[in-house]
């Protein structure tokens, strides 16, 4: 078991080490240095990751142990360690496979910014934050991996910091993260009152004696374990942009595409999808707190996907699926069914970087014109990209047989099969959802690559595929995108030796897998036995729409932006979250800090010390004044106080 | 093999005796003679805590290195030094902060550089005195004492406000500290002399207890500054020389808090029972108000002044919080979590708003401005600048893995088996530390650059960039293995718990 800790602290490291050198000799060493450093690197990052799985899934081993003692204080140990096992496993190869290919693309993508060792420190960086997240056998290592992937997603939003735009958009995610991560650092609070400790294992096996006790927040009626999962949960709403914290995604857009892949759509934003997963034997322990997740991860689903349907920037289409997306993770996670909520992580991972990557590809040729409305007709000079980007698009709509289908039905059967409070609403969206992401996915495509070209002449004639190195992580994220959930349905969800194996708690009572596993005869029936189900026509209807409104009839999208004036307003407007955090955060702290620093400066500084400087300052300029030197002025004095006294003695 | 030399008797007086060297170096014309003489002192004085943290034993928490001399015997005043795991990190850590000011005021300082040196190494001397004395008036003596030479450095070398800020300055400061004399002089009725360590055994009433813990509370809350007598700080700050500003943050206010763990918990533990809720509120007040305070800021400096403020009041919630653990757990061990972060809280905190502050002075040494608005974009010209400043801007903000995450966890940590109300005030730090610190950041590093000023910054200079990697060397190194400093003070806050929470009544 030691040789899987040497091989997490290398795959750990290797990162790390390339994004230090790159980084802090930015300016001393070549472009071409840096980029065959850090891609080296990360191979061999992903290379280790794939034997650790191997190790774990065949072999059936697990890691649980210490690096070092981060701090000792009282009755409390801190440490630094690793915990190995299947679902770290997955993750590790998720996060490293992704990020290989990103940093292979960003040599295409970045070859003409002038920042470009700096991005390939960034990317490192961040990839390193990524694996201390999902490696640690702590909620203090989690929180490191928390907040350190919410600084690189800063510093990459923010990479082009002369726009003013960019650097709006990563100040507003590092913001709202940390909305959610005051939540979080709660949540550990709580976790470390209630179980005594930090480290996973001792706190999933202190949960259901605590549970049994059923202890309550002093002074209020609420369960602590509720409220403790509820303030983890606010976390997660941050990192996975689940409503109402969602409002940084769409923003991180401003940052270059190759890490809206890597960071916004495969990895970083799926953290907290993974932390509900990882503290699944909590969340099994507060039906209350499932319901929750289930409501805010399906009408998340639903209505960020609509707001897909009108926006008209390429990034920022994809954007909002992602949003979908991971609503669709929390709702599975909802239902106790963190198998499918993971294996949608990774087949997400493959389909939605393919589809970033992809964009990013157009975004090349269009000369970095990202507006859907400028393009049309692609698929003629980017054959590439364009049969990419379909695979993608398929695999996002759950057509069979591409990995989307298996991973995204799976999750809405398990809602269907749930018997939680909520469950019969959360269908409700997620099979609409599915009819509205196919409706986006397709406008998307067919705007980009079929149609009339209607970009200008100057772009019409560079327009050509672009280099290898970008359009080969396109294809090698295909594979996946095609067969992932093919080959994989099985063994993750219905095996009588699940991939995730115990990795993940799930009670009897909420084991909506082992229902459907009745249902389930293979992939390939799986097929057959869906051609008819609810989702699968909803998401026909929905491509067929999306080509009647845009390739048959496209005058029909205008009509209905006139004829649905109010509904398109809401859309546009994405249901008034900005506005409303503009002017109640941004405007109205800003005002509430000037006003209090007026009370500050006059009341307390101005009232009370000045004013007591001032009173002294009177009192002594008054009685200065009595000082006149006149001897008379004096001798009278003496004379008044002698007559008094004498009167006073006397009566 | 150190134990005949009186160690801490040389970290005291050798800065003092060199400051004095220094100021007959000559006029501004000999200034590199008073530069060399300034950083020679302070390397000695560095190297003198080499043998103090090796030769420190970490077990006991017991008074170390200490040295007994009769001063004024006829009134029992000894001259008597000693550390503990307390005292110790403190002593090092003024050293260092010196040693870091002296370099990074080698250029900016032009005028009477040799007094500026002498002020800041006499005022070293005396800050360490502050915190091995064992004896109350010695203690007292250094404390006032070194009032003085920060009033001229902030009068002679500061901004164009600085006469009403040293004035205010010394004012505030003095006034806080005189009823601190008289309690002094009160305890010693009840003992033989005044050693402090005698003094923990008083048997003292509550309202006694509540007279002395309100006499030293007016001295140490004005330095640390709490709520509602921070005023004085921020224009301290504001027009203090850079070096001022990162002696007043590094060490300064943190002889408050020093105070509050030397006299006030263990003399008046229960009157600090008592009033432990109290305290607390005007903690949050500051953790929450003066944060909001700080995100209205348009002067770089006066940012960070309340940002200091609010993180300072960390500290204070530390110590006071303990009570209201022990009351509810009656376990003296969960209340080691918030007393030990308030600990690596003082100490990280020197490291990061010392290190902002030089950077304010490095901008300010380019364009001779505070404002935020006249600057934008800044990363453009100084990148090597723009990525220290970042890391720094970051320990302010608190993120994992640098010096400013450890202490304000553990405390919002421990603070819940106080009460999950306190838990969830002291977490908004995460939104509003981030709010000011980080929009300050964008506004003056990113965007375009602007301005001419902006377009001939040149960046770090070699002294400069010394400074910077050292302090972000420390950062990091905090943040990633704060048990460096959490195993030298464990022993001796166990101790200070042990006293603070024993009733005297």
């Amino acid at each position: 078991m030691e040789l899987l800790k040497t091989l997490t602290l290398l795959i750990i490291t290797a990162p790390l080490l390339g994004a230090a050198a790159a980084g802090l000799f930015c300016r001393h060493v070549s472009r071409t240095f840096a980029h065959r450093l850090t891609i080296t690197l990360m191979g061999i990052s992903f290379i280790l990751s794939v034997y650790v799985a191997y190790l774990v899934i065949n072999n059936n081993w697990t890691y649980d142990g210490v690096l070092y003692l981060w701090g000792q204080s009282g009755n409390l140990t801190l440490n630094v360690g690793f915990l190995i096992d299947r679902l770290t496993a997955c993750m590790l190869v998720t996060v490293t496979f992704v990020s290989f290919l990103v940093h292979i693309y960003s040599i295409g993508y970045m070859q003409e910014d002038g920042g470009y060792q700096r991005f390939f420190a960034y990317i490192s960086l961040f990839t390193f934050f990524m694996l201390m997240l999902i490696t640690g056998n702590n909620f203090l290592q989690l929180f490191f991996g928390w907040e350190g992937v919410g600084l690189a997603s800063y510093l990459l939003i923010g990479f082009w910091f002369d726009r003013e735009s960019a650097n709006q958009g990563s100040l507003k995610a590092f913001l709202v993260n940390r909305v959610g991560d005051f939540g979080f650092v709660v949540g550990i609070a709580g976790v470390l009152n209630y179980f005594g400790s930090l480290d996973y294992a001792t706190v999933f096996a202190a949960v259901p004696h605590v549970a049994a006790l059923a202890p309550n927040l002093p002074g209020t009626h609420w369960s602590a374990i509720t409220a403790i999962g509820f303030f983890l949960f606010v976390g997660a709403m941050a990192k996975s942009a689940q409503m109402p914290l969602h409002v940084w995604l769409p923003e991180s857009m401003e940052g270059p595409t190759p890490i809206s892949a890597l960071i916004h759509a495969a990895t970083m934003v799926t953290a907290g999808v993974f932390m509900v997963a990882r503290l699944s034997p909590l969340y099994q322990y507060t039906p209350s707190m499932q319901s929750f997740i289930l409501i805010i991860g399906a009408t998340g689903a639903l209505f960020t996907g609509l707001i897909a349907i009108v926006q008209n920037d390429i990034k920022r289409v994809v954007a909002y699926s992602t949003l979908s997306q991971l609503g669709y993770m929390m709702a599975a996670a909802g239902v106790s069914a963190y198998a499918a909520s993971i294996f949608h992580l990774m087949t997400h991972a493959a389909f939605k970087a393919l589809l970033f990557l992809g964009a990013g590809s157009v975004i090349i040729a269009m000369h970095h014109d990202q507006d859907l409305r400028h393009m049309g007709g692609l698929r003629k000079h980017m054959p590439i990209t364009y049969i990419t980007f379909l695979i993608g698009t398929l695999a996002l709509c759950a057509i069979p047989p591409f990995s989307g289908f298996y991973s995204k039905d799976s999750i809405i059967d398990a809602v269907h099969y749930s018997q939680i409070s909520g469950a019969s609403y959360a269908y409700g969206c997620v099979v609409l959802g599915s009819f509205v992401t196919a409706f986006y996915s397709f406008r998307a495509l067919f705007l980009a690559f079929h149609g009339e070209e209607r970009m200008d002449d100057h772009t019409k004639h560079h327009l050509k595929e672009s280099p290898w190195v970008v359009w080969l992580p396109l294809v090698l994220l295909a594979i996946p995108s095609v067969f992932q959930g093919y080959f994989m349905i099985e063994p993750m969800l219905f095996s009588s030796n699940p991939v995730l194996g115990n990795s993940i708690t799930v009670l009897p009572q909420n084991n909506v897998l082992a229902l459907m596993a009745e249902e389930f005869h293979g992939s390939f029936q799986m097929i057959i036995r869906d051609l008819t189900s609810l989702p699968l026509c909803f998401a026909l209807l929905g491509a067929l729409s999306a080509w009647y409104a845009y390739m048959k009839r496209p005058g029909l999208p205008a009509l209905c932006v006139q004829r649905f004036k109010l509904l398109y307003f809401i859309l546009i407007h994405k249901y008034g979250f900005d506005d409303f955090n503009d002017l109640v955060f941004v405007r109205g702290g800003q005002r509430t800090a000037k006003l209090m620093y007026k009370g500050d400066s006059t009341i307390i500084d101005g009232f009370f010390v000045n004013g007591t400087g001032r009173v002294i300052e009177w009192f002594s300029s008054t009685s200065r004044r009595m000082q006149t030197g006149y001897i008379y002025h004096y001798a009278f004095v003496m004379v008044l106080g002698l007559i008094v006294l004498l009167g006073w003695l006397m009566f | 093999m150190f134990t005949d030399v009186p160690l801490l008797s040389l970290i005291i007086w050798v800065p003092i005796i060199g400051g004095i060297i220094c100021m007959f170096a000559g006029d501004d014309r000999k200034a590199t003679r008073a530069r060399c003489i300034a950083l020679l002192t302070a390397f000695i004085n560095l190297l003198l805590c080499v043998p103090l943290y090796l030769g420190f034993d970490k077990s006991t928490s017991n008074m170390q290195f200490i040295e007994n001399i009769d001063w004024i015997a006829k009134f029992g005043v000894h001259y008597q030094l000693g550390v503990d795991g307390i005292s110790v990190l403190m002593v090092i850590l003024s050293t260092i902060t010196t040693f870091l000011v002296v370099i990074a005021s080698w250029r900016p300082i032009k005028k009477n550089v040799a007094q500026y040196m002498a002020a800041f190494l006499i005022m070293q001397g005396m800050m360490v005195g502050v915190f091995e004395s064992l004896d109350a008036i010695l203690f007292y003596v250094f404390w006032e004492g070194m009032l003085i030479p920060m009033y001229l450095c902030i009068g002679m070398w500061g901004g164009a406000r600085r006469t009403y800020a040293s004035i205010k300055f010394f004012l505030y400061t003095f006034l806080g500290s005189a009823l601190m004399l008289i309690a002094i002089l009160y305890l010693r009725t009840k003992t033989t002399d005044f050693n402090i360590l005698s003094f923990y055994s008083v048997q003292l009433t509550m309202t006694e207890q509540v007279y002395i813990f309100i006499a030293f509370l007016l001295a140490f809350a004005v330095k640390i500054p709490m709520w509602p007598v921070h005023t004085w700080l921020p224009d301290a700050h504001t027009e203090a020389p850079a070096g001022g500003s990162v002696v007043l943050a590094a060490l300064m206010l943190k002889m408050g808090i020093y105070g509050i763990l030397r006299f006030s918990m263990p003399i008046t533990p229960d009157a600090s029972q008592h009033l432990a809720g109290l305290m607390i509120v005007l903690s949050l007040i500051a953790i929450v108000y003066i944060a909001v305070v700080a995100v209205g800021q348009t002067d770089m400096k006066r940012l960070i002044a309340y940002s200091s403020v609010a993180h300072m009041g960390f500290t204070t919630l530390a110590c006071f919080v303990i009570y209201k653990i022990v009351a509810k757990t009656g376990d003296l061990h969960d209340a080691y979590l918030t007393l030990e972060g308030g600990m690596v809280q003082m100490l990280s905190h020197a490291f990061s708003t010392g290190a902002m502050f030089l950077g304010v002075g490095v901008l300010y040494e380019r364009l001779h401005s505070r404002e935020i608005n006249a600057f934008g974009g800044v990363a453009h010209k100084m990148p090597l600048f723009a990525a220290l400043f970042m890391l720094f801007a970051l320990a302010n903000v608190g993120l994992p893995g640098t010096s400013g995450f450890v202490g304000e966890f553990l405390i919002i940590l421990g603070s819940f088996k106080a009460s999950y109300v306190i838990t969830l005030f002291a977490a908004t730090t995460l939104v509003l530390s981030a709010t000011y610190t980080l929009w300050m950041y964008k506004r003056v590093f990113f965007g375009k650059v602007m301005t001419q000023g902006v377009e001939d910054m040149h960046d770090l200079e070699m002294p400069e960039y010394t400074v910077l990697f050292i302090l972000a060397f420390l950062v990091i190194f905090i943040g990633v293995y704060p048990n460096a400093l959490l195993s030298v003070f464990h022993t001796s806050i166990g101790h200070l718990l042990e006293l603070s929470t024993t009733s005297k009544l």
